[in-house]
């Protein structure tokens, strides 16, 4: 029966492709980690490392069709929203904390990202970039403003979202004391190596944020 | 699609405390204790696919199937036990016991007191939702069943899955409570009250003491019913199902009699309830609501749960439900988070009020089938002998009728 259970599950993971971020992100957790994804929409990701990494995850989901999903796949899934803050978490309760194209659309970057900090180990966050070059001549050619090349989002749209770049985000980080250590940077879905270009280059950026200085 | 039934079902009795007395919360003592219960499906080889439902204050034992084989007695979760359904007969062994201090068959104000030969009436001890659980304790033992798989239970149900989960916690693996909370707030103490107050100004109530008499306190009993049916409505849900409408008026008569829809169906469900239920049962389950409050002795909710961090839990809520209002379970979800517990939550959009945990049979069959078939592989469940996998069930046109009939019935 049990065996049976897992060939489904099996099987289901096979026909999961993973959103490219969200496979930079399960790059970044090492196997048996326990982790909080926070705004986890449908788990796909906490599926996938519970499959492939042996991830004791832990979800939290605003929305009933997400946490239904999260559900679904058998996922320990909280129905919350992250402007209210991870109060109930206490410190240093996971590994880390996924907050996963979602930033933009926080009230409170600051809040979160120190809660995250407060909650686990490390944070690991995955944003659209505004900085790469076809936002940016987007803007000065057409005159309107630039939508992010992996979030294709008008600015009227619901949820409102900030639009900030790879640089407006590293500048942040050092402001309110937070060490950016590993860096993954995509273009459409693909990991490229960048150089001193990445702001111009990457639509998407995975980081992963902590405390204390790198070492 | 039609529903499979668990079929012909009776309900059985276990006697204990007679010997040794069961000691109560109160201090009081009670002996003999009889349990009411029913089983559905089959234990597996190490019974580790047991589930016990706690029923709300007017349920009984009787679940699911059909009673002595009648198919006209429904049980009253009929819609979520059975082969296939929310809680699957073929795979899990469903437990349902009457709660000690009901009139279904456990033993009640209605029973007879060994010592006089007549019954309780106002000489039963006060019970509670402690007492109600350690007797459940008690079957579990007889039973020969060492940890369940899950405790479930909606409203009152929910309070002694709560029980459960804080003070018998190595006894359990999971827990669903649904549309209840953690103590009983000033609100639904009041509501309690109103209800006991209506059956004590009734005449023929006599201080409890009317089992031999020809008049019930049956008009007391109906009132404190109604006040109960309107805490299980919403707004929303009493203008959907009766606005403004008249019952069979063309206009308004501009005299006291029935003649709104809403008022026909209160009279209507009051009275019929009379006709189930024991008055001083009322007085007793309501009582021992408003005494629950899981953050006693310590005050703290994650205290109470300091032992129950192995515990898996699901805990749903209704986004209308006013009597027992989502931020409950919030609390809940909060205090069980704290103390790293494994705590999977929704609140749940619906209309009904706090009757949705009896209406809402697809997402919550979605939901509780999912969290058992998660916790069947995490901790590798056996299923019964000569099991075989089917899918599951759902209501492809909900029949809403037959559902709210349902939740009429309880609640």
């Amino acid at each position: 029966m049990s065996a049976q259970l897992q060939t489904l599950s099996a099987e289901e993971t096979k026909q999961t492709t993973l959103r490219p971020d969200l496979l930079a992100i399960a790059d970044l957790v090492k196997p048996g980690w326990r982790v909080l994804d926070l705004g986890c929409g449908d788990g796909a990701l906490l599926e996938y490392l519970r499959d492939h990494k042996q991830v004791k995850g832990r979800g939290i989901e605003l929305s009933e069709s997400g946490v239904l999903a999260c559900v679904r796949r058998g996922l320990s899934v909280r129905q919350g929203n992250l402007q209210e803050g991870l109060a109930d978490y206490p410190d240093q309760s996971f590994d880390a904390v996924i907050l996963s194209q979602t930033l933009p659309f926080l009230d409170n970057p600051a809040m979160i990202l120190s809660e995250m900090l407060r909650v686990g180990r490390i944070a690991i966050v995955s944003f659209s970039n505004w900085g790469h070059w076809r936002c940016r001549l987007e803007l000065l050619f057409t005159g309107r403003m630039p939508v992010a090349v992996d979030l294709p989002q008008q600015w009227y749209e619901s949820p409102r979202r900030q639009p900030f770049t790879v640089t407006d985000f590293a500048r942040f980080c050092r402001q309110i004391g937070v060490f950016i250590d590993q860096q993954i940077y995509l273009n459409r879905g693909a990991r490229i190596r960048t150089g001193r270009f990445k702001n111009l280059l990457s639509t998407t950026a995975v980081f992963t944020l902590q405390k204390v200085h790198p070492r | 699609m039609t529903h499979d039934s668990v079929g012909a079902v009776s309900t059985q009795f276990f006697t204990f405390a007679e010997d040794e007395p069961f000691c109560l919360e109160s201090g009081e003592t009670l002996s003999p204790v009889r349990l009411a219960y029913e089983t559905y499906g089959a234990l597996n080889a190490d019974r580790s696919n047991a589930i016990l439902i706690c029923h709300a204050l007017s349920g009984s034992a009787h679940a699911a199937g059909h009673l002595d084989g009648d198919p006209t007695k429904p049980g009253w979760w009929e819609e979520c036990i059975g082969p296939g359904k929310a809680f699957d007969t073929d795979r899990f062994f469903v437990i349902c016991s009457n709660v000690i201090g009901s009139c279904y068959g456990s033993t009640g104000p209605a029973s007879i007191n060994p010592a006089t030969g007549k019954p309780y009436g106002l000489n039963f001890p006060v019970v509670t939702i402690g007492d109600m659980v350690r007797a459940q304790v008690k079957l579990i033992d007889h039973l020969g069943i060492e940890r369940l798989l899950c405790v479930a239970g909606g409203s009152m149900g929910g309070m002694q899955v709560l029980e459960w989960a804080a003070r018998h916690p190595q006894r359990v693996r999971s827990a669903i409570p649904i549309a209840t909370t953690a103590h009983h707030s000033p609100m639904l103490i009041a509501f309690s009250e109103v209800g006991r107050q209506a059956i004590y100004a009734d005449p023929a109530w006599n201080r409890g003491d009317y089992y031999d008499k020809p008049q019930k306190p049956d008009a007391g009993l109906a009132v404190a019913r109604m006040i109960g049916h309107i805490t299980y409505l919403s707004e929303e849900s009493m203008q959907m199902k009766f606005g403004r409408r008249l019952q069979g008026l063309e206009k308004y008569g501009y005299e006291f009699e029935t003649e709104f829809e809403v008022e026909s169906y209160l009279k209507y469900n009051g009275h019929k309830f009379t006709r189930r239920f024991d008055a001083n049962s009322y007085l007793y389950i309501t009582k021992a609501m408003d005494y629950f409050d899981l953050a006693q002795p310590t005050g703290s909710l994650a205290a109470a749960f300091a032992n129950a961090t192995h515990i898996k839990f699901l805990v749903i809520s209704f986004t209308s439900d006013w009597l027992y209002p989502s931020y409950h379970s919030k609390e809940l979800v909060s205090a069980l988070t704290a103390v790293g517990a494994d705590v999977t939550y929704l609140d749940v959009k619906s209309s009904w009020g706090h009757d949705a945990f009896l209406l809402e049979v697809d997402t919550m069959t979605h939901l509780v089938g999912s969290f058992l078939d998660r916790l069947v592989r995490e901790e590798q469940v056996a299923p019964p002998i000569g099991y075989t996998p089917r899918s599951r069930l759902l209501a492809t046109s909900p029949d809403t009728r037959l559902r709210t009939q349902l939740a009429e019935t309880l609640a």
